[in-house]
């Protein structure tokens, strides 16, 4: 176990070790889904909750179950069974108890199953021997992270949209790279506040 | 010994079982919204609730038009949610206007029945029924259009306007595993109810054309519902301009085939018929029949590109600039067409420039 409060965790996976600018995890939705600010942010919010909530499941599984039967290698594919169980249960759960939310969220949730900066996530907390609460606040910090990522690329692609001229063989995905890699170049600016790994 | 080998198979086994029951008493108790009572204009029904409400009314035998299996892609499912049913969701935000949003519209396919709730839909829709039948016969009428006969089996009778369409459902074959519903004008005799008559032109990679083109069988049984749509014959004393292309002659041919001598004489149909060469013309020597019994019809069918060996010394060129020859002044005209979306635009254009009242075209579009 790390000696680093759990509160310290929390924000560095938020702003220094931020698991999309950092692990470069979870592009590929990144880079589709951030078009509108609305959409990005629904996104954003569906990986918060999965995140937390999976980080927390497979903390519980890799400790409980794999850990006492010696079965630590099974991890992948344990990790990857919990996440996408725990998804379904938590789609049923929401479209039942908020039609609010399910409208928001409801059909963002089946793509984070294959996000993988959610797998990564309970990956990295295992190998970082993080412990429950290090956990939790590793697993809902990366989630607002990621969100916090995202949101801020589809402020910039909404404003690009109507103002700037992209040279046509960097349009879509090229010049998103190049923004992601900027934003990336300032978020390493916070790395001097805290730093985890 | 054998216990290290078999237990990180059983570790996996025994966790995704777990899981499965999780998700299994989730759906159980989650899913389960008991009996709810669904009210449709005026009508209330006692369902069960948690599916869709175009899945919910189909099971109360209430077909609202539906062309891609709801999926929310083709919008023909629009149904008006005047209460319980929450917020737009993303799924069906991009296929509903302005004017939906004001109107409470939502897409049947992607709302649930969750609670006692409330929709409005066109009165006509309740008419629709599901038809068993069985293929009667399939003749070609050029290389890639046939014209199917339908037996009605139960119910055995299909009352219809002429020039509405039902949908055709294809069953699943070679790499198809699903089956899908398409729409088909009645081509036929409205006043012969026992049967439906199609005229389907192949689309090239298309499910359900390539179902009834290479897997329909004379004897098979199929499963078809309607009908549907408003393109039918309105009652006026205009004069009829009609124009059709490719199988777009079908809902064309109901309508003038199911009219009276006098409502002929009365209202003097032109029909036009637009084709590229003379391999795409069919069922000229019928219209030529129908023209000899009614002297106020005139059948016009015109190529756009005749080929040198087609002997063709009717009108060619656009089928626009032969209706514009044909009929120079469409003032008392009322338009009735049928065909590609490329083809009715100009159609539409050009009429209303020869004087035709947009609000009295008349047309059935491909999707």
């Amino acid at each position: 176990m790390q000696e680093i409060g759990a509160f310290v965790i929390f924000f560095a996976s938020i702003f220094t070790s931020n698991i999309l600018l950092t692990n470069f995890l979870g592009m590929c939705s990144y880079l589709s889904v951030s078009r509108e600010i609305k959409t990005a942010w629904g996104l954003g919010i569906a990986v918060v909750f999965v995140m937390t909530i999976t980080s927390i499941a497979n903390y519980v599984v890799y400790y409980n179950i794999l850990v006492p039967l010696k079965l630590e290698y099974l991890e992948y594919i344990a990790f990857i069974i919990v996440i996408a169980a725990l998804v379904q249960v938590v789609e049923m759960i929401i479209e039942r108890t908020s039609d609010r939310l399910y409208a928001s969220l409801g059909i963002f949730l089946p793509l984070i199953t294959v996000n993988c900066a959610v797998l990564g996530a309970a990956l990295f907390l295992i190998i970082r021997k993080y412990d429950f609460y290090q956990s939790l606040a590793y697993g809902a910090g990366s989630g607002i992270g990621w969100m916090l990522a995202i949101m801020a690329l589809a402020g910039i692609r909404a404003k690009m949209s109507r103002r700037s001229k992209v040279i046509p063989a960097l349009e879509g995905p090229g010049i998103v790279l190049i923004i992601t890699g900027i934003i990336a170049l300032g978020f390493i600016g916070f790395s001097g506040i805290v730093q985890i790994n | 010994m054998y216990l290290s080998y078999l237990l990180p198979p059983l570790a996996i086994a025994g966790l995704a079982t777990a899981l499965a029951i999780i998700i299994l008493l989730a759906e159980r108790y989650l899913m389960d919204y008991g009996e709810v009572e669904l009210k449709v204009n005026d009508k209330l029904y006692k369902v069960k609730g948690g599916s869709t409400v175009l899945s919910t009314l189909k099971q109360e035998k209430i077909f609202i038009p539906s062309a891609c299996g709801g999926r929310a892609t083709c919008a023909y499912c629009k149904v008006t949610a005047v209460k319980g049913f929450g917020e737009v969701l993303p799924t069906e935000a991009p296929l509903l206007t302005k004017e939906d949003l004001t109107k409470n519209v939502r897409l049947a396919c992607q709302i649930k029945v969750k609670n006692n709730c409330e929709i409005r839909i066109p009165d006509e829709l309740f008419s629709i029924r599901e038809f068993r039948a069985r293929v009667d016969s399939i003749t070609d009428l050029t290389y890639d259009i046939k014209h199917f006969i339908f037996r009605l089996l139960s119910p055995p009778e299909i009352e219809y306007k002429p020039g509405q369409y039902i949908q055709f459902q294809s069953q699943p074959y070679g790499d198809v595993s699903d089956s899908v519903y398409r729409a088909y004008s009645m081509c036929g005799l409205a006043s012969e109810r026992n049967q439906v008559e199609l005229m389907v032109r192949l689309v090239p990679e298309g499910i359900c054309t390539t179902y009834m083109f290479k897997h329909l069988k004379a004897g098979n049984e199929v499963i078809i519902t309607g009908p549907y749509g408003d393109f039918y014959l309105r009652d006026s004393n205009r004069r009829m301009v009609c124009i059709a292309g490719g199988s777009g002659m079908a809902p064309i041919r109901a309508i003038l085939l199911a009219m009276t001598p006098e409502e002929i004489e009365r209202r003097r149909p032109i029909f036009f018929f637009g084709a590229r060469s003379r391999k795409d013309l069919f069922l000229v020597d019928e219209w030529r029949e129908f023209e000899a019994r009614h002297p106020a019809f005139k059948f016009v069918p015109a190529l756009s590109g005749p080929e040198p060996d087609d002997d063709w010394t009717g009108a060619t060129g656009r089928i626009t600039d032969v209706v514009a020859q044909f009929v120079p002044d469409a003032k008392d005209c009322e338009g009735y067409l049928c065909g590609s979306p490329g083809m009715l635009n100009a159609c539409v254009e050009i009429l209303c420039k020869l004087g035709v009242d947009e609000e009295q075209i008349y047309y059935d579009k491909f999707a």
